[in-house]
């Protein structure tokens, strides 16, 4: 059945409803309805909620709950995620298992709490040192952000990976009628994985650690992070497209923005020009094999973001020069709205451009 | 002539099975060791060996993981604690420990610290304080005393641009959260065997479920300090205990 | 089709809660629907806003320049508002708190003096629902029952004692702007 759902609450319940067993975080907007919800709903489930005294605790917390075997989450927006990302590296390098959800605000600095995609670099590409990737989905829409967050735990655990939510402050505060999946029972007694720490009771001791001294080690350790990544390419590549069959210009926008997109490609169909939409929803592994395949068909792109031109690199790379790519973006918080990118459509399909 | 029938050899000192047998990346004359061999005396006192899990720092004791036959997990610098909050939340019926040094928890960690003794987090720690940083070779402390010469402060640490070293124990014990906050030193037996009383008081706080507890010990660095053991030893009576008192700072009545 | 509102005015004076029910509204009557608000500290104090969109289709953007109608609560929303309503498209205007009348001729403007009505209703706090109303009747995009409805349905439980005094607000309002009023932004 479909209810009325804010996507901060939509995504906590269907955390919990995953089998998230601790939660982890600290307010800020305009994600504190999640860190809200899950103060009342995980107490009442005999579940783990900790209002941690900084973004830099809260994802450290997560880090050992995770080293102890246990699904476990935080939530935050952009310059809290900034404070996570010290722990959010040694996550990646320790392979544990988390989620995490980032309801993006605009910046840089303090910024505002207006929806914003200008941390797409900071959490696809790196934010944290070392050579480590996350897995990223943005979703659009409420019910995307349930399905996703309910995926991610399982995604996580497949790969001893993180997982994040990357959304951003519209999708946050958006109420829309949405359903929420069935409640996975969640034994607090489960056997919990191998190498969790749990006790050396009746095996070997279980290590956790980040730390490999001698070069070679660490260079064959990332080896095989970056194998395992490799894997994730292959299998975790998530997107959805609309009136591409017969497009000649695709544009290109992820979350909120892909679904502002959306609405503007439908106006542009009514007036007659070929145009489709392509939203990419894991930013990593980004879907550059079917971007490729568009590249084929379409006379230009246009990617839209809400910052000054970030997802934009990596449709480039996968365009690979087969046809131009322009971009438009708002900045600071500032969210387009469908007519403004209409008229960038209308400026695409005006210059006729053609690199074939 | 009465042939003495000499008993069998009694053994009276042998490793800890909750300490690794290996060899330790310590310097000679560290007090690292004694506090690690402490701390696994206790674990197999109490029968906590195969529940404990351990965290461990960034500093000299970054491989306290290699040393003890326990579970542990290495945490960023200065997040052991809130590491451990993790891990304690998530599970109860283990007995997590933080083994941290004086710029790891007293520096870069002192919210966490602090924190954890405030939420009276049923964790245990063991705060090493020889008051400088060991592992990057010799800078300022935190707990650096007044007038000390590191590589970070050659002429000397200036109260006037750095302050006054932070007297750690004094600051948690004001935490409502804390059940048991003391120091202790590890510069001679008689001290040494106080320490192995207040780690095993400290671990049975959080059997018993009464809280943060912490026991800070007072410790050498003869090799940052630039001095032989014995002198580090007297370094720290002489020089650290006037400034770093021993004693009790916060002793819940429970476990008294 | 779609049709969108926006209802803006000071915090405290409902506005979100408003759209929120209009919402449910929807929902429960098979449409899709988004509600966006602002959000933050302008929720304290300040001006607070939301928009609706409703739609027999999947919905893209949440958000519109010029939305087919527009409730204002108060004078800055006006302000604010009036230039954005979509031409031919109903601005509601809650006259108990502006000092001028609407001054766009390509526009329905609708004047209720929601707070004086909500007084004789019994609660100054009846001011959005009258305003709903307004709208309701002059759109015609959901059946004032619709509404009506919602209000029973997800009122919170400790307010059910108030679902009465909203369902006057809402009848209230729809009879002064139902008479004469021309329809926009109709879901067909």
């Amino acid at each position: 059945m479909k209810q009325l759902l804010k996507g901060n609450e939509a995504m906590a319940e269907a955390a919990v409803r995953a089998g998230v067993e601790a939660y982890f975080g600290y307010p800020i907007t305009p994600q504190t309805e999640l860190l809200e919800y899950m103060s009342r709903r995980m107490p009442e489930l005999n579940r783990v909620f900790l209002q941690a005294e900084s973004e830099v605790a809260a994802i450290n917390m997560v880090y050992g709950a995770a080293c102890a075997g246990t699904r476990v989450m935080t939530s935050s927006s952009s310059p809290g995620v900034s404070l996570m990302m010290e722990g959010v590296s040694y996550i990646a390098g320790s392979e544990v298992p988390c989620v995490i959800v980032d309801v993006m605000r605009g910046g840089p600095g303090l910024g505002n709490i207006a929806p914003a995609q200008a941390d797409y670099f900071q959490v696809v590409k790196g934010g944290g040192h070392g050579d480590y990737r996350l897995i990223v989905l943005a979703p659009a829409t409420v019910q995307e952000a349930i399905d996703l967050t309910y995926e991610a735990f399982d995604i996580a655990d497949k790969y001893r990976h993180t997982v994040v939510i990357l959304a951003d402050g519209n999708v946050g505060q958006l109420m829309e009628p949405a359903e929420l999946p069935p409640m996975r029972p969640c034994d607090p007694g489960r056997a919990r994985a191998p190498w969790a720490l749990t006790g050396a009771a009746g095996r070997r001791k279980n290590i956790i650690s980040s730390i490999n001294l001698v070069p070679e080690v660490e260079e064959e350790f990332n080896r095989k992070l970056q194998a395992q990544l490799d894997v994730i390419r292959r299998h975790e590549v998530r997107y959805y497209e609309y009136e591409t069959v017969d497009a000649e210009y695709v544009v290109v926008a992820f979350g909120t923005a892909g679904r502002v997109a959306q609405t503007a490609v439908k106006q542009a169909r009514v007036l007659g020009l070929p145009v489709g939409l392509f939203r990419p929803i894991s930013l990593f592994p980004f879907p550059e094999e079917r971007l490729a395949e568009l590249a084929q068909q379409a006379r230009g792109f246009l990617v839209v973001e809400m910052n000054a031109g970030q997802m934009v690199e990596d449709v480039r790379l996968a365009v690979n020069g087969q046809a131009p790519v322009r971009f438009y973006g708002r900045m600071g918080g500032v969210v387009p709205l469908p007519d403004e990118v209409l008229t960038s459509i209308r400026h695409m399909t005006a210059k006729q451009e053609d690199y074939r | 002539m009465t042939i003495v029938d000499v008993a069998t050899e009694e053994l009276v000192y042998e490793r800890p099975d909750a300490l690794s047998e290996t060899f330790t990346h310590y310097c000679p004359g560290c007090t690292h060791g004694v506090a690690h061999r402490l701390i696994a005396e206790v674990l197999d006192e109490l029968h906590l060996r195969e529940r404990a899990i351990g965290v461990a720092p960034v500093g000299c004791a970054v491989f306290a993981y290699n040393y003890f036959e326990v579970d542990f997990a290495e945490a960023a610098h200065g997040r052991a604690p809130a590491m451990a909050t993790g891990i304690k939340r998530v599970r109860p019926q283990n007995i997590v420990f933080t083994y941290q040094g004086d710029g790891d928890l007293a520096s870069i960690g002192m919210a966490e610290i602090v924190h954890a003794a405030a939420r009276g987090e049923n964790i245990t720690v063991i705060f090493i304080n020889n008051a400088v940083y060991g592992m990057t070779g010799g800078q300022m402390a935190p707990t650096s005393l007044p007038g000390q010469k590191t590589t970070s402060s050659p002429n000397g640490r200036d109260i006037e641009t750095m302050g006054m070293p932070i007297r750690v124990s004094e600051l948690l014990a004001g935490m409502p959260g804390a059940s048991y906050v003391v120091r202790r030193s590890l510069h001679n037996v008689k001290e040494i065997n106080k320490a192995r009383k207040a780690i095993r008081t400290a671990f049975q706080a959080q059997v018993d479920g009464m809280g943060f507890s912490m026991v800070e010990l007072l410790s050498n660095c003869p090799t940052n300090w630039g001095m032989p053991v014995a002198e580090s030893m007297k370094w720290i009576e002489e020089q650290m205990v006037p400034y770093y008192p021993l004693g009790d700072y916060k002793v819940a009545p429970e476990l008294k | 089709m779609q049709s969108e509102l926006t209802i803006s005015g000071f915090g405290g004076q409902g506005a979100l809660f408003a759209g929120q029910l209009l919402a449910y509204a929807a929902m429960d009557s098979g449409l899709h629907v988004t509600w966006i608000p602002s959000y933050g500290p302008e929720m304290r104090g300040g001006t607070a806003h939301c928009t609706v969109i409703i739609s027999h289709e999947d919905i893209g953007s949440p958000l519109v320049r010029n939305p087919a109608a527009v409730i204002v609560m108060n004078m800055p929303s006006l302000d604010k508002y009036e230039p954005l309503v979509t031409p031919g498209g109903v601005l509601v205007v809650n006259s108990s708190l502006t000092t001028r009348s609407p001054r766009r001729a390509d526009i329905r403007a609708i004047d209720i003096p929601a707070n004086s009505l909500a007084e004789e209703l019994g609660s100054a706090r009846l001011a959005n629902v009258i305003l709903l109303g307004a709208w309701a009747a002059a759109t015609g995009v959901l059946p004032l029952e619709a509404i009506e409805k919602a209000l029973a349905a997800h009122l919170p439980a400790r307010h059910t004692d108030l679902v009465q005094a909203n369902r006057d607000a809402l009848r209230r309002g729809a009879a002064l702007a139902g008479a004469t009023a021309f329809r926009v932004g109709q879901l067909n």
